[in-house]
């Protein structure tokens, strides 16, 4: 089959790999019908995750339609259209069955190389580097799906493909960020990065109840379409003093919840970044949290800060200073899809959750690496570059 | 070159917690200590479903009298520990090293039983890898190999 492999930092290409088939009982094979670039892709793409090698098929966005169940698939026949969360989780260990499904104690088969890195492994995902689990990613044209009883969702008939894609990724993703950084009726919340990831977090603070969703990027048609698509009010940060005006919109407070979704490749105007950005290629700082302080910084007395953008090891200057003694909460994580999924595509059907507006270029999968300029670069007004494997 | 030096540098988080694991075995004391240290996992079962009848789950069965094992109720309703480590002495020091690299510190299988079997108890089987194929060897694509060789044997646990 034909599938985007990572060649190394900033390479792709589509290359010709041999077919997924079942391997454990509970696998389904699917047919790629969508697939997207993520931004943490560009953190593959950028050398950042560790444990990437030549020829490792990268995605993990994705939707198509069950072609091969494993004998133990109880949920799901061949036929059904299916959108697949980026996570694998057994649905059966403790995480899972806690709803915290990114942290599956069985799904990554390379524990060891979480286990150094963090102390203990996260879960196993497509096409992320070794040191989440051995799997070939979505931008393909069949992935094997282990544990599809638990990771695979059937689509709604009257949600469109393209609805549903996010869904299993970037929409669960925003919306865990609003929820679990907790956005209660009356909440003035603002969101750092207006990449998909960022709308739906807005959007979701706005459908939880807060009063004020306010959402920061630089670029002038993901705020326009921001403004446009999610309701939310926008910064563009290159022109003015983001902490000033959060504080200005929030009567003097700041944000009650502060939501940042950009990770470890922030950009800044400042001369931090110029810093950051050294020591980052020095190999002595892994990751760039410049949207991760000034969250930090904006955050009301006793708020809470919330991590979506993912980051891959050390960070330097870190304002704990401002998380003690305003006494903030701080929570990130890799995202829970399946604890989201199915309410997520019951919004999408009621028309609450608009998601299909950011696939801003569609095409085949042997233009992926195109699609991955348009994405990276961020040109032509590119949110997210969706392939078609199968066009 | 470029390519290179950020491929190294992409490494550098997994160098760091190799870096670790060896230079932390330094001194004899600690040394001792973990070659006696009990490896274990929690698995989401009650006792009598993770060794039903007193048998141990197949993965680590398979071990036999190479190993030792304790079994326990996890505090909190977080069902069982299951904990084992091996009869035989473990290798220290240089040798340790050299035993973990070639794939033949007891420890690793014991590990490597360990995730199985909380595996095969939890979700009825024990999940395996897709078989992935690198379009070019490089260095730091071995690097990566050798580490997925290992990781199911190796790490924290
Ligand atoms: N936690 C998870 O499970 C999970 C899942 C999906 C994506 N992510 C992460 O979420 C992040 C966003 O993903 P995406 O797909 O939306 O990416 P994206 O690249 O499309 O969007 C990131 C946005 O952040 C903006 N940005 C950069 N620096 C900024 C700054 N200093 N202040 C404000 N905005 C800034 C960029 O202009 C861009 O629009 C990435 O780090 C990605 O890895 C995490
Ligand atoms: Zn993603
Ligand atoms: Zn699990």
């Amino acid at each position: 089959m034909k599938a985007l492999c990572w060649q190394g930092v900033n390479e792709l290409s589509v290359e010709n790999v041999p077919d997924p088939r079942v391997i454990n009982d509970q696998d389904a094979i699917v047919k790629v019908g969508l697939t997207t670039t993520c931004g943490s892709d560009l953190h593959l793409l950028g050398g950042y995750i560790p444990a990437m090698r030549a020829g490792d098929v990268i995605g993990h966005e994705f939707l198509g339609e069950i072609v091969e169940v494993g004998p133990e698939v109880r949920r799901h026949k061949v036929g059904d259209r299916v959108v697949v969360t980026s996570f694998i989780g057994c649905g059966r260990c403790w995480y899972c069955e806690n709803d915290l499904w990114s942290a599956c104690d069985n799904s990554n088969t390379n524990p060891a190389i979480g286990e150094m890195l963090y102390g203990r492994a996260p879960g196993g995902i497509y096409g992320y580097s070794h040191a989440m689990g051995e799997y070939k990613g979505s931008h393909a044209q069949y992935v094997r799906v282990p544990f599809a009883d638990f990771g695979a969702f059937s689509v709604p008939d009257e949600v469109s493909d393209l609805d549903a894609l996010f869904c299993s990724d970037a929409a669960p993703t925003g919306w865990m960020g609003a929820e679990l950084g907790g956005v209660k009726p009356g909440d003035v919340v603002a969101v750092w990065g207006c990449g998909a990831v960022g709308q739906v977090a807005a959007r979701a603070a706005m459908l939880l109840g807060a009063e004020r969703v306010i959402a920061i990027d630089r670029y002038p048609e993901r705020l326009t379409m921001t403004e446009r698509h999610v309701g939310a009010e926008t910064i563009d940060y290159t022109r003015t003093d983001v902490i000033a005006e959060l504080l200005e919109r929030s009567g003097g407070r700041g944000p009650d919840v502060c939501i940042e979704a950009v990770g470890m490749e922030a950009h800044s105007a400042g001369p931090h970044h110029l810093y950051d950005k050294v020591k980052q290629r020095m190999g002595l700082e892994l990751d760039r949290p410049v949207a991760v302080r000034e969250a930090i910084y904006a955050c009301r007395k006793g708020g809470s800060v919330f991590v979506l953008g993912v980051f891959a090891g050390l960070v330097d200057k870190f304002p704990l200073g401002a998380i003690m003694n305003k006494g903030l909460t701080f929570r990130a994580a890799q995202q829970h899809g399946q604890r989201y999924v199915p309410r997520l595509l019951d919004l999408v059907s009621r028309g609450e959750l608009r998601l299909a507006h950011m696939a801003t270029h569609t095409m085949p999968l042997y233009e992926a690496p195109r699609g991955y300029d348009l994405f990276k670069n961020k040109k032509d007004g590119c949110v997210r570059a969706v392939f078609r494997p199968w066009a | 070159m470029k390519r290179a030096v950020l491929g190294a540098a992409a490494l550098g988080g997994a160098g760091v917690g190799a870096w670790r694991w060896l230079s932390s075995r330094r001194t004899t004391a600690r040394t001792r200590r973990a070659a006696s240290r009990w490896l274990v996992v929690t698995v989401n079962r009650r006792p009598d479903e993770v060794v039903p009848g007193g048998r141990l789950p197949e993965p680590l069965a398979r071990l036999g009298d190479a190993v030792e094992v304790r079994v326990r109720e996890a505090p909190g309703g977080r069902g069982t520990e299951l904990a084992a480590r091996p009869l035989a002495p473990v290798p220290t020091g240089v040798t340790e090293v050299l035993a973990r690299l070639g794939g033949e510190d007891p420890r690793q299988a014991v590990r490597r039983a360990l995730r199985e079997s909380r595996c095969l108890v939890e979700t009825g089987e024990v999940l395996r890898a897709d078989k992935t194929v690198t379009t070019r060897p490089t260095p730091a694509g071995r690097l990566v190999d050798l580490a997925v060789e290992r990781a199911g044997g190796e790490g924290r646990l």
